[in-house]
């Protein structure tokens, strides 16, 4: 669970990458034509970008002749938006630098 | 979900530090440590003490001191006022510190959320605050929309 958040973090983290993601939420299903002509990068980029949101489980992919139609998949947002979990991770990471400071810290 | 809104919540972060509790305590009551590692501050190790952490977005902590056992147990609460109640956060913060043969066991349970809160601030430290309230909106619309 833990390694499902960093996922979804890391993967949202890239602004093309998120942007690409929030198209998809607001337009539903589009082809990775369609996404090129506004991420304002070369198509083999956001194909990769693409592939990385389907690691993470955020965008699913059908194929459709030659087409490829992707779309997101908001059910995998779920840790994301649950505060929870957010607030684990806020402490997750305050407790890295809590053992950052001890090491650096004279006994 | 389905859950009575008055119920509270909690969020438990454990961890196993190679150092002695006293080490920790330091850490964990020094003005200039908590500000290396958590938020700064003007802490005092005295109950009944307030305070405030400040976070490097902007938002600002109301904190009182409940508990100071040195080494042991330090507690103390974490609001956070919005004009918006569904952002207010009433919690209490509580580090349980336990020896052990490695070091310290270290205990950080954080208590009172309710279940019907849009946010906790948490998500702020990586800078998402805005992103989630984009996304909120997003989601929003297209529950509207019908799609999944």
């Amino acid at each position: 669970m833990p390694n499902a958040h960093n996922l979804l973090f890391r993967t949202l983290a890239d602004p093309t990458r998120r942007a690409i993601f929030e198209r998809l939420c607001r337009k539903g299903e589009q082809t990775v034509g369609a996404l090129t002509a506004r991420a304002g990068v070369s198509q083999p980029a956001v194909s990769k970008h693409l592939g990385v949101l389907k690691r993470a489980g955020l965008v699913r992919d059908r194929q459709d002749g030659r087409q490829t139609h992707y779309s997101a998949q908001l059910a995998a947002l779920a840790p994301l938006i649950d505060w929870t979990s957010q607030m684990t991770g806020f402490w997750q990471s305050r407790f890295d630098h809590l053992e950052d400071l001890l090491k650096r810290m004279d006994q | 979900m389905s859950k009575p809104a008055a119920e509270t919540l909690s969020v438990v972060v454990e961890r196993e530090m190679p150092f002695p509790p006293e080490k920790l305590w330091r850490a964990l009551t020094q003005p200039h440590l908590i500000e290396e590692w958590l938020m700064k501050n003007d802490f005092k190790p005295d109950v009944g003490h307030r305070f405030n952490l400040q976070g490097d977005w902007g938002g600002v902590l109301n904190c009182e001191v409940l508990v100071v056992e040195p080494n042991k147990t330090l507690s103390y609460t974490w609001d956070f006022a919005n004009d918006d109640a569904a952002y207010n956060l009433k919690s209490i913060v509580t580090f349980t510190l336990t020896p052990t043969s490695a070091g310290t066991h270290l205990r950080m349970e954080q208590s009172g959320f309710r279940p019907d809160q849009k946010q906790a601030f948490g998500g702020a430290k990586f800078g998402w605050q805005k992103f989630f309230t984009n996304l909120e909106q997003v989601l929003a619309r297209t529950d509207q929309g019908g799609s999944q």
